[in-house]
């Protein structure tokens, strides 16, 4: 069943046909996901006391119902150090096409995972796993279960993706904490089923997970085309 | 929906025979089942007359006895008028084999016959298919029987959306001395499609093992199909046909963009334990194997062979298709070496591939079949068997068939197909051992059984 928040947010992007970025966090947020600590405006004086909080460096994307693809329309930029640095982003993000503020959110380290859904005309919804980032459909090392997902479905999961190894800790390295994974996965497709016959596919890319989490750095929700 | 009486029919009308055209497909079907089957057939033509002898009648209705499958092949605008005739005169099903319906553009047509038959709750097989053939039971594909090749009753059932693909294994079916339990052609699916056949064949007892060709599902029909394969403890085997991504569809999201429609098809497939066949020959030799061994296996491979070549050709194979050729302790390759006969005792490699050299007789092949059946380092045994060593008789295909008979560890083998060479094939088929004349059919062999797994 879905939350009326949620309901809300996916009523209120119908016109569009996808859901903004901060609204689609806080949907997932509410679904019992983890999103980056995170605030939408336009002022720069409150972001950088929000900055300044959660502490450089931070992370501003552009809030615009005309830009699907941010980083492809200059509308993302990372590892912001102070906060000239972040009025300077502001105020290159105000002059894009339906510039509507600015998201402004704490960093987060990690293995860049993506964890995806699309609502499959023969099989309903399913749920893909893989290795994730700008370069996701290069390396297109990906699995795909139908929805909705049980706990040891996501090992099976790991352990199909060819480089496996960079989830159990490669070279040194921390593993993906298994525990939190899962739970992101198992309530993400949860969220995905509950939603079905609303959306048409979901990005979570990157999925970024720490040693001790599962962070959804970023969030595409596309809706389904009215009937 | 009851398919029982159906698939194994007492009776049988034939309506749309043709009093002046004997090769019109009706009576193509007519004359078979007439002649050739148990199945008692009755003749119908609106016009009536008579057919070689016997009544045509001119509706079923009028049929003296109670009627159990009608096989309409009538005109596309006239199967509704039948199909009413049909349910009301209590037939338990029917299949429709005549064309015109929603594969030419004419769905209107199709929705009546689907209306009809779902508030009648009458199994209505088609339209635009060839039917069912049961063997001994049977036929109603239009195909003169003379020019037909029927495979003997068996366990494994086929079921196709072509009617072309269907007989066409068939053929293949019959090459490798394979039986079939039912063979059936649902064309456009309309009524009956591959749920409610997966459901039916998962009680039939006759079948052990079910395979579909599948040009594609409707919506969410995929989800209720694997989960109802899910629940069916018999293995299961698809066929998908449309692999290539469809039309230029704009694609904004990474992940509708790498979940293409076959990619999610075969996930999810494998992820509930159905084995997808990526193509024919796949097809026909999982079919073999599953219906022999429906266990499933990890893939640990012993290969037992008397020519390097071919163990070496064999563990290039299982290798590339994800099986595993494990090494064997030196403890094992001592116990099996002193089994063997003397002239091979020194020449034997046994680190698996177990090559026996083309020196080896049939107790060398007996012993090392039999040790490795009873080790726990293999869970399946290939044996590539060369026919035209000195050392080996025509009865050792049945002889190593009882091994597997006592231990139940799988045997596959391969044989090149000769007919010199027939006696020592027929003697792993008739053991029900699976025997390919390559040996990248083997490996598929082994392959199935290690994909086939509970849900």
């Amino acid at each position: 069943m879905l939350n009326d928040e949620t309901k809300q947010i996916l009523e209120a992007a119908r016109p569009r046909g996808w859901v903004l970025e901060p609204d689609a966090k806080r949907l997932l947020a509410a679904a019992g996901l983890n999103v980056p600590r995170f605030i939408r405006t336009g002022d720069p004086e409150e972001a950088g006391r929000f900055a300044g909080e959660v502490g450089y460096p931070v992370v501003a994307k552009v809030v615009s119902p005309e830009i699907l693809h941010k980083s492809d329309a200059g509308g993302v930029k990372t590892g912001i150090r102070d906060a000239p640095r972040l009025r300077e982003a502001m105020d290159r993000f105000a002059s894009l096409d339906g510039y509507e503020g600015t998201l402004v959110e704490e960093t987060v380290q990690g293995l860049e995972l993506i964890a995806g859904a699309k609502v499959d005309e023969q099989f309903g919804p399913v749920i893909l796993l893989g290795i994730g980032g700008t370069s996701v459909e290069i390396y297109q090392d990906t699995v795909i279960r139908m929805a909705p997902l049980e706990p040891r479905d996501v090992a099976s999961m790991v352990s199909g993706l060819r480089a496996h190894e960079l989830l159990e800790g490669y070279r040194g390295a921390d593993p993906v904490d298994m525990d939190a994974l899962t739970e992101t996965l198992v309530a993400f497709s949860s969220l995905v089923t509950a939603m079905a016959d609303r959306i048409e596919s979901v990005d979570l890319n990157p999925l970024i997970c720490p040693p001790d989490r599962c962070v959804v750095a970023d969030a595409r929700i596309l809706l389904a085309s009215g009937d | 929906m009851d398919l029982r009486t159906l698939f194994s029919p007492q009776t049988m009308a034939v309506v749309g025979v043709s009093t002046s055209n004997a090769l019109h497909p009706a009576n193509v079907i007519y004359r078979k089942n007439h002649l050739r089957y148990p199945v008692r057939t009755f003749a119908v033509n609106p016009k009536g007359g008579m057919l070689q002898g016997d009544p045509v009648y001119t509706r079923v209705s009028e049929i003296p006895e109670p009627v159990d499958l009608a096989l309409i092949a009538v005109r596309a605008d006239h199967v509704s008028e039948v199909l009413s005739d049909c349910i009301e005169h209590g037939v338990k099903g029917a299949a429709v084999i005549s064309g015109g319906f929603a594969e030419t553009g004419r769905a209107d047509l199709q929705d009546q016959l689907v209306s009809m038959a779902r508030e009648a709750d009458f199994p209505l097989i088609g339209p635009n298919c060839l039917g069912f053939y049961a063997p001994g039971a049977v036929d109603t594909f239009f195909l003169p029987s003379e020019r037909m090749v029927q495979p003997d009753p068996g366990n494994v059932s086929l079921v196709s959306q072509s009617g072309g693909i269907l007989v066409d294994q068939m053929v293949k079916f019959a090459g490798e001395g394979m039986g079939l339990s039912l063979a059936v052609s649902i064309g456009n699916k309309a009524v009956v499609r591959e749920l409610d056949l997966l459901r039916y064949l998962a009680g039939d007892p006759r079948t052990d093992v079910i395979a579909f060709y599948v040009e594609g599902f409707g919506r969410n029909e995929g989800r209720e199909f694997v989960l109802a394969a899910c629940d069916c403890p018999k293995p299961v085997i698809v066929l998908k046909a449309g692999k290539s991504p469809g039309g230029s569809r704009a694609v904004t999201s990474h992940t509708a963009s790498m979940a293409g429609d076959y990619r999610v098809f075969s996930s999810v497939l494998a992820q509930h334990g159905v084995v997808e066949a990526k193509n024919e020959f796949e097809l026909v030799a999982f079919c073999e194997a599953l219906s022999y061994y429906p266990r499933s296996i990890e893939g640990r491979v012993g290969i037992i062979t008397g020519s390097g070549g071919h163990g070496a050709i064999a563990v290039d194979t299982c290798s590339s298709h994800d099986l595993s050729v494990p090494a064997l302790d030196d403890g094992l390759q001592e116990k099996i070496r002193g089994r063997l006969s003397t002239s091979v005792q020194g020449i034997a490699s046994l680190g698996n591939p177990l090559d026996l050299t083309g020196s080896a007789v049939d107790d060398d092949f007996y012993a090392a079949v039999e040790s490795l059946s009873q080790s726990e380092k293999v869970d399946c045994i290939l044996l590539l068997l060369l026919p035209y060593l000195p050392g080996i008789t025509s009865d050792l295909g049945a002889r190593l068939s009882q091994i597997t008979h006592h231990t139940g560890k799988p045997l596959v083998a391969y044989v090149p197909h000769v007919d010199k060479y027939r006696m020592l094939i027929e003697g792993f088929e008739l053991n029900h051992v699976p025997v390919s004349p390559s040996i990248e059919g083997a490996v598929h062999r082994v392959e199935a059984m290690k994909r086939s797994r509970p849900c």
